[in-house]
């Protein structure tokens, strides 16, 4: 452990009154940073929507926003600290070594304690990704302070605090929680929780790099290989523009087909509410909603999904929601722009031809003139 | 096969089997409790009406711990037709005694809780656990029960059958029949949850005190039925219950009833605002005295709703399902501390010991109550409920018309909807089924 | 091989009401499962003791009813199930829990022999935070090992392990030492059914039960409320959207026209996915 005062201090009469005075060696910590992911030469999505998030935290902070690369010495981590500026960072903290290629958790969570022990943001955000969360979770924890997980809504209190808000109880409740008496105040999102922000031509800021103090045999784990997801059977939920999924209204899998023929018609994705999944109609990665995929699409058309608040909470930041469900009382139609209560069995078939009638260029033609 | 050997195995763990096991257990048997459910109760989702003396009678002091929700102090019957309710009320203060008679429960909890004291007695539960079939030795004598877990059996001297109404043990081992639509009643209900101020609000009630509706009337649309509307700590258990064969041959569909029922304008804003949560379809033994199949056998017995025990006339249930499951025991413990063999012979102890409880007692009195209403449900369900409020609103409304006028209206409008020898008829075939 | 399998007793989410009123959680009635997510720990575990020998000890935190979950682990066929369970462990956050949970297996290990691999579920349903798993690992200084979709080889002798752990682009195969911490994924297996034989054992066994002191944990200052350092503010229900969905009029349609007019009300809304869906569509 690096830093034996960071033990959280005795609590103050109890934390009933949750009274925040900010221990006296914490008093030093500022400015906003993100976690900027970096896999395979690729900077995740996540981070930009986490920057554009930032960006408003240090604005009413009156601090500034930092990105936070670790990656290996190359092309790819600077990429990253261009894009980090692109997205407006302030500045960029860039850890460089050669045991920060493939992501392990020992190096990365050393070089990101390190930065934190020398530099001391107030707030500290990552993706909730797969490395986010492995990361995070031993961050706080060699840290000894609060982390929040998948926050759908990050803010600042009057007295500078994070107020970080996030879905409870399966999403049926939400709560905000507070980080007291210690810092760094941690908290991830996930992807597509919150909106990408404009990138910004600004000019590339001040740069602080420092050294890993890590050795290669330090290092327990060790990577054999990697196998690349083939790249035609990923599904790519989570950033699709025009998403199709099918509910247990659909019946049967063999009605599947009804949801992915109007995707293909549409050149859109396809996916499924949970017990699709439960019944091995559709691979796991397919899943929307609270323990699946949070989608953020133009277009969102659910077929036989009765809206489940864990269903609901995965599409809400949709810009069209489109329910087609018998029941016109079914909870979806509750957060549905447009809702037509049928069977979406009879109708799929009709509303792919319709579309495929619309969109062709033929028809498009006749539009024009 | 497993190789410990019981001295009984108890199938399922609702009121009657978790009755016999507590019995059984605290008399000194090795009991095996087998329950289907994830765990007691977790298939008996709804609220209900306990009563207290049967309870007492297995565990005297169990309010120290029971999970009950309220105390009755206030009991409605209501005589319904699509816009009204003519009802007789009895409440009385008299009921907040030190230990109050009939509780409103709800099963899951309770169960739960009834389970535990049967543990504590000694006996080993296993949820999640279905017996699937009795084994027989050659002689036709049941040894044991196999169960779903890899198919494994396991043996004991006596089987005590507390599968519920529907159990398929017992049918798929030929010692009852299926219960049969004409003696059985499918009821639905619901359950509803509203603050607790609010409840006590509606049916002024304080602290933990209850109240209970039961309805008959056209809401059951000309079928043997009724309606029940129970009171919990911060729900309201409500439903109806019909005849199968009613339901088959009318055509209605129960939640038809259910949604009518709850729309009803005299049931409506008691419920207003409330959460609907639990859904729950249930089979209620309705045959009565006459429906009852055997009871015992060589190496096994039948108790509570798995042997029809049930008093439809009152509503009662797990009243006898209790007391049927804890005379079994008590029956099956003495029949093992005199080191005899758990043969048909034997176990006629039980139905003897049945005999003279109330179970047997009270099922005998109204044998005749459950042909009675079926055939005449038309006019039971119907014409008398429409009639009674004509009656009354023809009483009440004050409009200028002699009394006298209004009181030969009412008694022409019962004569002309049933006859005069009709009415007599009905009224003394009821007296006497009552009997 | 000493395995030791955490597990968390939670409200089954499914059944978990909010009155439409008071926008309070109606907690009665509501079942409690096993979090879901730990079942596949357990399996795994289970799998690995079936085919190289050892014990397997479930470890839970929380209330006394939270025995129910430990005993049906038990039933599924664990050896051993430890319960801690104290009123100072109220109110923990995940900092506070891996604590008390990383001080009992540190306990676990000197009682009943140190574990040789910790499972712990993905996340749970009702924290859902995936942070205690690397919160104990940290603290007992494990390997982390998360996400893990196949446990490829074990050499006990050499104490090394090989998985492979998703990423969010692909599959790692990694190769690390024991003892370490293992969070699973969804789907890796299926948890068994459980024998009659280990049904009718769990109904009879003990559940080890300790108190903090018991667990050896005498800093208390690090647990429950007190050694947490988040806490919930505020805990209040979505706000539902202001307008309802215009619904669509089926009455008397042919399926063509009600395709047309729904097609017309998406683009009427979204009308530069029209150009969109063209270009890159149909
Ligand atoms: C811990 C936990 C996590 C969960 N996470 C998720 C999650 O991430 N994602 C998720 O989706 N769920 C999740 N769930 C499950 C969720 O609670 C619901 O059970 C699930 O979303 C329901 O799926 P459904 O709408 O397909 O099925 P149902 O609820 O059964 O609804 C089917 C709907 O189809 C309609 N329908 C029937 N026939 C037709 C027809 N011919 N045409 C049109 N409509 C028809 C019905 O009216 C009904 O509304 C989770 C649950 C739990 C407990
Ligand atoms: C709507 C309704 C309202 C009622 N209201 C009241 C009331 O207010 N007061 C009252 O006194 N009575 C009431 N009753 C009747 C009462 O609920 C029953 O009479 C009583 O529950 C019977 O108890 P039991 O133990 O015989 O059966 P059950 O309670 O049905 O228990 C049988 C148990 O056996 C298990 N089981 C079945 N088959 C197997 C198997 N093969 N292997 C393992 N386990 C098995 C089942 O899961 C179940 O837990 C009501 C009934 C209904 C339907
Ligand atoms: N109270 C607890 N007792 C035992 N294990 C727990 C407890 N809380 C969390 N865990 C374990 O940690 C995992 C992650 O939990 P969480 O961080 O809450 O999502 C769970 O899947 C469990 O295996």
């Amino acid at each position: 452990m690096l830093n034996a005062n960071r033990e959280p201090p005795p609590p103050a009469a109890g934390r009933a009154g949750m009274k925040k005075d900010l221990p006296e060696h914490f008093k030093d910590y500022h400015h906003v940073w993100v976690f900027i992911e970096l896999e395979r030469g690729q900077v995740h999505p996540v981070s930009f929507e986490l920057l554009g998030e930032g960006r408003k935290l240090a604005d009413k902070l009156g601090v500034q926003l930092a990105g936070v690369v670790l990656g290996p010495p190359g092309e790819a981590s600077w990429h990253a600290v261009a894009e980090a500026f692109a997205y407006d960072a302030d500045l960029v903290y860039i850890v460089e070594a050669p045991l920060l290629g493939d992501y392990r958790n020992e190096p990365f969570t050393k070089a990101m304690t390190d930065l934190v022990n020398t530099y001391k943001p107030e707030i500290l955000l990552l993706g909730a990704t797969m490395r986010g969360r492995d990361l995070a979770g031993s961050v706080a924890t060699t840290l000894l302070t609060g982390l929040t997980a998948d926050c759908t809504e990050l803010d600042v209190d009057p007295d500078g605090s994070l107020a970080a808000t996030r879905p409870t109880f399966g999403g049926s409740l939400l709560c905000t929680i507070y980080t007291l008496n210690c810092r760094p105040q941690m908290a991830t999102v996930r992807p597509r929780v919150m909106a990408l922000p404009q990138r910004v031509e600004k000019p590339v800021g001040r740069i602080v790099e420092l050294k890993l103090s890590m050795v290669e045999d330090e290092i327990v784990t060790k990577v054999l290989g990697f196998l690349p997801d083939a790249q035609s059977a990923k599904a790519n939920l989570a950033y699709a523009d025009v998403v199709i999924a099918g509910g247990l209204g659909l019946g049967g899998a063999e009605n599947l087909q009804l949801v992915t023929k109007l995707a293909r018609a549409l050149g859109a994705e396809y996916g499924c509410s949970r017990p699709l999944v439960q019944k091995g109609w559709m691979p796991a990665e397919r899943q929307i909603g609270q323990t699946g995929k949070t989608i953020r699409p133009k277009l969102y058309i659910a077929a036989g999904i009765s809206g489940a608040i864990q269903h609901r909470v995965g599409v809400e930041g949709a810009d069209l929601i489109v329910a087609i469900n018998t029941n016109p009382n079914a909870p979806i139609f509750d957060f549905a722009h447009v809702g037509i209560a049928t069977d979406a069995i009879r109708f799929l078939p009709a509303l792919t031809e319709a579309f495929t009638r619309r969109l062709s260029p033929h028809s498009r033609d006749k539009l024009a003139s | 096969m497993v190789e410990e050997k019981f001295d009984a195995i108890v199938i399922g763990a609702g009121m009657s089997g978790n009755a016999a096991a507590f019995t059984m257990a605290s008399g000194g048997l090795k009991v095996l409790q087998l329950e289907r459910g994830e765990y007691p109760g977790s298939k008996n989702v709804q609220g209900a009406i306990m009563y207290a003396d049967m309870l007492e009678k297995i565990i005297p002091d169990f309010r120290d711990d029971a999970p009950v929700e309220r105390h009755l102090i206030e009991q409605r019957f209501w005589m319904m037709d699509n816009t009204s309710h003519a009802g007789v009320h009895y409440r009385s203060d008299d009921f907040n005694e030190a230990k109050p008679n009939r509780y409103t429960i709800i099963r899951a909890q309770f169960d739960k809780w009834f389970s535990r004291k049967v543990r504590e007695a000694g006996a080993t539960v296993l949820c999640e656990t279905t017996a699937t079939e009795l084994t027989h030795d050659t002689k036709g004598t049941v040894i044991g029960v196999r169960t779903d877990r890899g198919g494994e059996a396991i043996l004991a001297d006596v089987v005590v059958l507390a599968e519920g109404v529907n159990g398929l043990l017992g049918t798929r081992a030929g010692v009852r029949e299926m219960p049969r639509p004409e003696t059985v009643a499918l009821a639905v209900k619901e359950m509803h949850f509203l603050p607790e101020g609010l409840i006590e609000q509606r049916f002024g009630l304080k602290g933990n005190e209850g109240c209970v509706i039961e309805a008959a009337g056209t809401i059951s649309r000309g079928m043997t039925g009724l309606a029940f509307l129970y009171t919990n700590k911060e729900s309201i258990s409500l439903g109806i219950g019909c005849l199968v064969s009613d339901f088959a041959e009318k055509m209605e569909s129960p939640y038809g009833l259910l949604d009518a029922f709850k729309n009803h304008p005299s049931v409506k804003p008691l419920i207003a605002g409330s959460e609907v949560k639990e859904y729950a379809a249930h089979l209620i033994p309705e045959g009565g005295y006459k429906a009852i199949p055997r009871l015992y056998g060589d190496g096994w017995v039948a108790v509570g709703d798995a042997a029809q025990l049930n008093n439809a006339v009152h509503r009662e249930g797990s009243n006898l399902a209790m007391t049927s499951g804890r005379i079994a025991g008590e029956a099956i413990v003495q029949v093992k501390s005199r080191n005899l063999p758990t043969t048909r012979r034997n176990l006629a102890l039980y139905e003897a010991m049945l005999n003279k409880s109330f179970v047997l007692k009270d099922l005998k009195k109204h044998k005749d109550m459950p042909a009675l209403l079926h055939t005449n449900s038309n006019n039971f369900f119907m014409t008398y409920p429409k009639l009674i409020s004509q009656a009354a609103q023809n009483f009440m409304r004050v409009d200028g018309t002699p009394k006298i006028d209004k009181e030969r209206a009412t008694t022409a409008a019962f004569i002309s909807a049933r006859s005069r020898w009709g009415l007599v008829s009905d009224a003394v075939r009821l007296a006497f089924a009552w009997r | 091989m000493h395995i030791v399998v955490c597990i968390k007793q939670v409200p089954d989410s499914a059944q978990i009401r909010v009155h439409p009123v008071t926008n309070t959680i109606m907690r009665q009635g509501v079942p409690t499962i096993i979090n879901p997510y730990d079942l596949f720990a357990l399996e795994e575990a289970l799998r690995l003791r079936d085919a190289d020998g050892g014990e397997v000890t479930v470890l839970t935190m929380g209330p006394p009813m939270a025995e129910d979950a430990l005993r049906k682990a038990l039933t599924y066929g664990a050896d051993r199930a430890v319960l801690l369970t104290d009123r100072y462990f109220a109110g923990s956050d995940t900092l506070a829990t891996s604590f008390a949970l990383s001080q009992a297996i540190a306990k676990i290990g000197e009682t009943f022999g140190p574990p040789d691999i910790v499972f712990t579920g993905k996340q749970t349903i009702d924290g859902d935070t995936a942070q205690v798993g690397p919160g104990i690992a940290k603290r007992l200084e494990l390997m982390q090992l998360t996400y893990i979709a196949k446990i490829a080889s074990i050499d006990l002798d050499a104490h090394e392990i090989t998985v492979e752990r998703r990423s969010e682009s692909g599959t790692q195969m990694l190769k690390s030492k024991l003892p370490c911490l293992i969070t699973v994924l969804e789907g890796i297996n299926e948890i068994r059914r459980g024998s009659l034989q280990d049904a009718l054992r769990a109904a009879r066994s003990e559940i080890v039960t300790w108190s903090a002191a018991d667990a050896g944990i005498d800093d208390l200052t690090k647990c429950g409320l007190r050694g947490s350092p988040t806490v919930v503010k505020r805990v209040f229900a979505p706000t539902g959207r202001a307008e309802k969905s215009v619904q669509i009029d089926t009455a008397d349609k042919a399926l063509r026209d009600l395709a047309d007019e729904l097609i017309a009300a998406i683009f009427t809304r979204q009308p530069a996915l029209e150009h969109e869906l063209a270009c890159d569509g149909a």
